[in-house]
């Protein structure tokens, strides 16, 4: 199934387990989303479970949070990353502290699902990586599905968890897996093993990494649409690179990224988001934190440029294979 | 559709008349193009069409005056093409070239043009409002008459920042007409499932802000409405709200499938309220043209728009340097 079939059929799953599960946003309900990961949710569950939001993302946000401190676990969509803004507010000074500030005795369980990154032809309003406006706030958990199996499991494992959840869906991946290579005809999630996902309510837990390839030469960070540049990028290059799917950001499995590096001693981590305080900026950190003495190169970040998102020139500013190639290279040279 | 009754004949000269025709029919035929360029891949990603709206921006320009600003949403062909931005401009933004009015950075949605006072093009729903408050407070500071046009959907009307931005507007008296396109869909969802009453200028109310409903498949009657708004604004009295009802024929942008609504409702109202149909029976019963004379302009128009076109396909497309341009001073 499609990643957008993925994220509805968990909707659908944790909403007949539990009926404190309670999803709406900006055309969630009659409508079933603009992208449609809540097709059918309101003719199933009612209209009480599954509801419109008016165009006021501060609202929406804000109304989980009350929700979500007297015991209902709301599911609710920002419809693109880049309209989160007018609710960051809300995030990180109510739903992100409510625990701490109360000592525990109330607590924001909410997932905010929210379509993110490019590669769609957006320009500046509809293309934001804002992951790491997210992950530098402490209480929140910020996870990153690159496939229709891990979203399907990572939003039923969010929707478990008792803390606020920011559950961002690389929207170029809804349909099919996206290398970078944007003249090529699109491939179905039907033709790929990813695309298989498992029936019931297994959870795949937040935290975890997946190894997508391993490999001896050097370790590949990625997360959401880079996980396919950097297979991409390793197949063209004939580099045996380690590729692993960060998959959740926060928390982070430190510990599968440093066992990878130890074992290849060369690191290069990609993201769409811009460069500068970019998550991989934490990551580069963390690794050379961890990993100093077996480094035999730099590490090299590839990602978005420190401009606003283009219109124009969308293409040059999404980090496709070839950047990444050249980087990876690189570091095998250094 | 509850709209205010004139109550007196509008005067209107042939001449205005022509006018109003000639610019919503250009707004018409160029998102019809624009619609066409896009089916061809020209254009990428968002874009919205103003199709079945032209009357509104149209009765709106024809109160406003030289240094009059205005400043919109995402939304915004319309906007640029009626207080006279180059159509060349606008169609090669909308394909991302260097001949662009935002030079292929903007696209769609982010335009501007110091010249005519034209603020943008703004992607975020409801974000641009604050601004046009901004706007006319600078205007009040300079005490130079001026009025500022802002203008946002009913599905911006439920913004938060909208009614912060009434507050303002209405205890620093600032010249600002709110000019609120109803076209009764934000998006996928009608009105009624996401807002609190039909008529959304009434909630100025609570802000002490004077506010009427208009026919906004009628230029004439928006026409109308705007004169009154904008003298109230020029007299100090401070804000105005227009809360003007109309209709897009089009999906909300290029990948609406619009399922939700009937095939019916668009066609009844393309066939009975439609605002350009509406003038050329004006213009065609009073006589005030012939057949031939609206051939005439309509040939006209075809060649703005065609010239547009070829101009946005012919522009080449900015430099890569282009991008790292603009970001700081």
């Amino acid at each position: 199934m499609t990643m957008i079939e993925a994220i509805r059929e968990a909707h659908d799953v944790a909403m007949a387990a539990d009926d404190k599960v309670v999803v709406y946003g900006e055309d969630v309900g009659f409508f079933g989303g603009v992208f449609r990961c809540t097709a059918g949710l309101q003719e199933k569950y009612g209209k009480s479970r599954c509801f419109d939001a008016p165009i006021n993302e501060s609202g929406i946000v804000g109304t989980a949070i009350g929700m979500a401190a007297y015991g209902l676990k709301p599911v609710i969509e920002i419809q693109f990353a880049d309209y989160v803004y007018p609710a960051y507010d809300q995030i990180v000074s109510e739903a992100a502290r409510l625990r701490h500030r109360s000592n525990g005795d109330f607590t924001c369980p909410i997932v905010i699902r929210m379509p993110t990154g490019g590669g769609i032809f957006g320009g500046q309003t509809h293309s934001q990586s804002p992951e790491a406006l997210f992950t530098h706030v402490s209480g929140l958990k910020v996870v990153m599905p690159s496939n229709p199996a891990d979203a399907k499991g990572l939003l039923l494992a969010s929707i478990a968890d008792p803390d606020p959840v920011i559950f961002l869906e690389p929207k170029r991946l809804y349909n099919g897996p996206f290398d970078g290579h944007h003249d090529k005809p699109l491939v179905s999630w039907k033709k790929h093993p990813l695309g298989d996902v498992p029936d019931g309510s297994d959870a795949v837990p937040l935290g975890k990494a997946k190894i997508r390839r391993e490999g001896a030469d050097l370790t590949i960070l990625a997360y959401g649409t880079m996980v396919y540049v950097a297979e991409a990028a390793v197949a063209e290059t004939g580099i045996d690179a380690e590729v692993i799917d960060l998959r959740s950001l926060m928390p982070l499995d430190l510990e599968t990224i440093v066992a990878s590096v130890q074992k290849t001693g060369r690191c290069v981590i990609v993201h769409e988001a811009t460069r500068t305080c970019g998550f991989g900026a934490e990551l580069m950190s963390l690794v050379q934190e961890s990993c100093f003495y077996h480094l035999e190169a730099p590490i090299i970040r590839v990602t978005g440029w420190d401009t606003p998102y283009p219109h124009a020139q969308e293409w040059e500013y999404f980090p496709g294979p070839a950047r990444l190639g050249e980087a990876l290279n690189k570091v095998m040279e250094d | 559709m509850a709209a205010r009754k004139s109550t007196k004949k509008t005067n209107v000269s042939a001449d205005e008349l022509l006018q109003f025709y000639r610019d919503m029919l250009l707004i018409r035929r160029f998102e019809e193009k624009a619609g066409q360029l896009y089916g061809m891949g020209l254009i990428g990603g968002f874009c919205h069409l103003y199709i079945g709206q032209e009357a509104v921006v149209v009765g709106l320009e024809a109160a406003a005056e030289e240094g009059d600003k205005r400043i919109t949403s995402y939304r915004d062909h319309g906007h640029m093409l009626a207080c006279g931005m180059d159509a060349g401009g606008v169609m090669a933004e909308l394909t991302g070239r260097e001949g662009g009015l935002s030079k292929g950075k903007g696209g769609s949605m982010h335009m501007f043009s110091k010249e005519k006072h034209f603020y943008g093009g703004h992607g975020i729903v409801g974000a641009q409002v604050p601004l046009g408050a901004g706007l006319a407070f600078a205007d009040k500071y300079l005490d130079n008459g001026r009025v500022t046009f802002t203008y946002f959907g009913d599905g911006a009307a439920n913004q938060g920042q909208v009614y912060e931005t009434f507050n303002m507007a209405a205890i620093w008296d600032l010249p600002v007409v709110f000019v609120i396109e109803n076209n009764q869909y934000a998006m996928g969802t009608a009105q009624a499932r996401s807002t609190s009453t039909p008529d959304i200028y009434t909630r100025g109310e609570a802000f002490g802000i004077p506010g009427e409903a208009v026919d906004g498949m009628n230029v004439l009657s928006v026409k109308e409405a705007s004169e009154r708004a904008v003298a109230h604004c020029r007299a100090g009295k401070g804000p105005y709200i227009l809360e003007v009802k109309t209709y897009r024929y089009r999906g909300h942008s290029m990948s609406d499938p619009a399922k939700y609504r009937t095939r019916e409702e668009v066609q009844k109202m393309r066939s009975e309220r439609d605002p350009i149909e509406q003038v050329r029976d004006m213009l065609l019963t009073g006589k005030h043209a012939s057949e031939d004379d609206l051939k005439a302009i309509d040939k006209e128009i075809k060649d703005v728009v065609n010239e547009a076109a070829d101009f946005a396909r012919t522009s080449p497309e900015p430099g890569l340097e282009e991008l790292w341009t603009d970001i700081y001073a």
